[in-house]
């Protein structure tokens, strides 16, 4: 069952990570400016949307796809399917990235950023009525907990470092997490559930100014269900990407039945939606022909192709049409969610709200910097397992007895 | 007319009296006792549209003008409450109908802007006065998607920013003084006191002149309570009151949080439980058969 993870080798330099290494340059220029600036000269943030691009797709977006780890990690520690395990650590690997960058995102967005460390430290001061507190609280702790998970992986590069402490710290520490690792797993599960439902219950707060399509009592539990739906639709994306990028297997079979596993929570997503609109009697609105109903429209679909792609058995043997249905999934629940956030909030009519150049160097340059470090990592540690060169049928025959 | 002068003075002794055995107002635990709680009244009948408060506001605040409605930049002219704007006179004219009305912070009797905030930088302190604490704010601005009335402002313009709003001149009400928008009022439309008492008076005019009034007293009920209240000639919806219920704003998603949350024991259960399930699997895993 078990294959060992290798690092997959090659040069770092590349036309690819030199253009991401461009973008990232970018933005660090667009964020000096911001910082020195302020959001005001900087953003298109204003008085009626307070909250824009950064903290709509960077985080509320962001983190959602960085739930890889959380979904696969439920997925064979808890349901037990030891098959999926490969995928693991590469799932690990962009969580700890993603949920980073949204930790960077953060901290770009508030406008008191060098004050932000009071947050975890002013214990005295914590309001428990606030949903923000607690995903504050939730998501640092569960970027630490990531990286912690995450360090056995990048820590075995090192057993044989010339340089001394670091070859200790190699050697000692991977077994004290190992021996953890109930207690550390079970928290890098918490945390999510927590603090992807609470970004739900954030919106609530908004009240009567969120549009009547997405106002609902179930906003925790719709994206909670989302979360998972995109975390586990990218751990299939990446896994896809990851045999054509670095010439690898794919894994088909594995892929396929871990696709058709999330149909359920797509489907959900529409079942819970329309009855609660139909029992709000809001669902008038959802006809409405403006744009906001168009978009809501738009989600059902995004939500139920899915569905409809893996359908035919054939349809899931075929990588393409997986890798296919999995960005679809990725594209629902990010597009639901960024709605939430974004197109649901109507503060009235004289506000609007478009992100400037600089919000956008900045979350490509971010995005750009996740996909760079990604490609470093699994070239230089042991993220990714089975190599091209083993032969398909050993990998995958004990996998589905497991 | 006398009643801002008089009622200021009760609200400050109150302080010092802290009168015993006042029934709580609601369910929810208030940081103020509603017989201490100070307010405004505000009377769209009396009001002229002169933009004294506004001028004067600034003044007390040390805010400079907010240009950004005239052109030419000559005037102190906001479209909208502001970072340089705690108040604003808006003008309803439609239908025929035509009315002034005051904006500015609330101070709700349970206000979803501290539900919102993280530290309580923004909380109800003495006399129910929402206040600001710029040391416990990392400027996150959940407070603007959480306010009803879209009323604390964000200083966009500063790379140090704080949030801008109206804290019922406390520094001024410190110092002996009412708020610097009741005093200058020539025509005292709005009027400073005791939130007891501007009900009370609300409803005497109501009494008195209903001929003149919508039969409402706005934010007497509506969002849980407000200590500013309005009293208008025009349906309180056309001039930009939204129709929010006599819930307080923040109760549906604190209930939830909270419901979630009670005593931290879900979370507890669920960690255990989680931990219990990996532990398990794991033996299993370590020891096949």
């Amino acid at each position: 069952m078990t294959t060992r993870a290798e690092p997959i080798g090659g040069p770092l330099d590349t036309p690819l990570t030199r253009m991401l290494a461009g973008l990232f340059g970018l933005a660090m220029l667009a964020i000096a400016w911001r910082l020195i600036a302020g959001l005001g000269a900087t953003t298109a943030l204003n008085d009626g949307y307070p909250l824009g691009l950064w903290i709509a797709f960077d985080v509320v977006t962001g983190t959602a796809l960085a739930c890889g780890g959380y979904a696969i990690a439920l997925l064979v520690y808890i349901l037990n399917k030891g098959r999926y395990h490969p995928l693991v650590r590469p799932a690990m690997l962009t969580s700890a990235l993603g949920y980073s960058l949204a930790g960077v995102g953060v901290l770009l967005d508030v406008g008191r950023w060098w004050l932000i460390w009071k947050v975890p430290v002013y214990f005295w001061h914590w309001n428990f009525n606030s949903a923000l507190l607690e995903i504050a609280l939730c998501i640092m702790s569960y970027v630490v907990v990531l990286w912690i998970e995450l360090s056995p992986a990048l820590l075995e590069t090192f057993v044989d470092s010339t340089i001394l402490p670091l070859r200790r710290v190699a050697r000692r520490l991977p077994p004290v997490i190992e021996r953890a690792s109930p207690f550390i797993i079970a928290l890098g599960l918490l945390l999510p559930t927590m603090h992807q439902s609470s970004l739900g219950t954030l919106m609530l707060l908004a009240g009567s100014r969120l549009h009547p399509l997405w106002r609902t009592p179930l906003l925790p539990l719709l994206f909670l269900i989302t979360c998972l739906s995109m975390g586990f639709a990218v751990v299939v994306f990446e896994s896809a990407f990851s045999s054509v990028a670095f010439k690898r297997r794919p894994e088909t079979q594995m892929l396929a039945r871990l696709a058709t596993a999330i149909v359920p929570l797509q489907l959900a997503v529409v079942v819970l939606r329309l009855a609660d609109l139909w029992w709000r009697g809001s669902l008038e609105p959802l006809l409405a022909g403006d744009a906001r109903s168009a978009l809501a429209l738009v989600e059902f679909a995004l939500f139920l192709a899915p569905i409809a792609m893996l359908w035919p058995a054939a349809g899931r043997r075929d990588l393409g049409r997986l890798v296919g249905a999995a960005i679809v999934m990725m594209f629902a629940g990010a597009l639901y969610r960024f709605d939430t956030y974004l197109v649901a909030f109507t503060p009235g009519e004289h506000w609007s709200y478009f992100p400037s150049m600089a919000e956008m160097t900045i979350t490509v340059g971010l995005v750009a910097s996740e996909v760079l470090a990604y490609i470093v990592i699994v070239k230089r540690f042991p993220i990714l397992s089975g190599r091209s060169g083993s032969p398909m049928a050993e990998r995958e025959k004990p996998a589905a007895e497991s | 007319m006398a009643l801002s002068r008089r009622a200021a003075l009760k609200g400050l002794a109150a302080a010092g009296m802290a009168v015993a055995g006042v029934r709580p107002a609601q369910a929810v635990t208030l940081p103020v006792r509603q017989t201490d709680a100070l307010g405004l009244l505000y009377d769209a009948t009396l009001c002229i549209g002169c933009k004294t408060c506004m001028v004067a506001c600034n003044e007390a605040n040390s805010l400079p003008a907010d240009t950004s409605g005239s052109p030419a930049k000559l005037y102190h002219k906001p479209i909208d409450l502001s970072e340089k704007a705690k108040t604003v006179i808006k003008l309803y004219a439609q239908d025929g109908e035509q009315a002034f009305v005051k904006a500015q912070c609330l101070h709700c009797v349970d206000p979803a802007c501290t539900s919102a905030c993280m530290l309580g930088a923004l909380k109800k302190r003495e006399f129910g006065i929402v206040t600001y604490d710029p040391d416990l704010c990392v400027g996150c601005r959940y407070c603007e998607v959480a306010c009803p009335f879209n009323v604390p402002k964000f200083e966009w313009s500063s790379a140090a920013p704080k949030i801008v709003k109206c804290e019922l001149c406390r520094e001024r009400l410190a110092a002996g003084k009412e708020p610097a928008c009741t005093e200058v009022c020539p025509r005292h439309a709005v009027i400073f006191g005791k939130r007891t008492d501007l009900l009370d008076e609300a409803h005497r005019r109501l009494h008195d002149t209903p001929d003149r009034y919508v039969p409402k007293v706005y934010g007497e009920t509506d969002a849980g309570g407000t200590q500013v209240l309005y009293l208008s000639h025009v349906p309180f919806e056309k001039v930009g009151f939204p129709a929010l219920g006599d819930e307080p704003a923040p109760s549906l998603a604190r209930s939830i949080q909270h419901g979630i949350y009670r005593g931290f024991i879900a979370p507890l259960a669920l960690y255990a439980a989680l931990g219990a399930v990996i532990y398990r699997n794991r033996r299993a895993d370590d020891n096949p058969r």
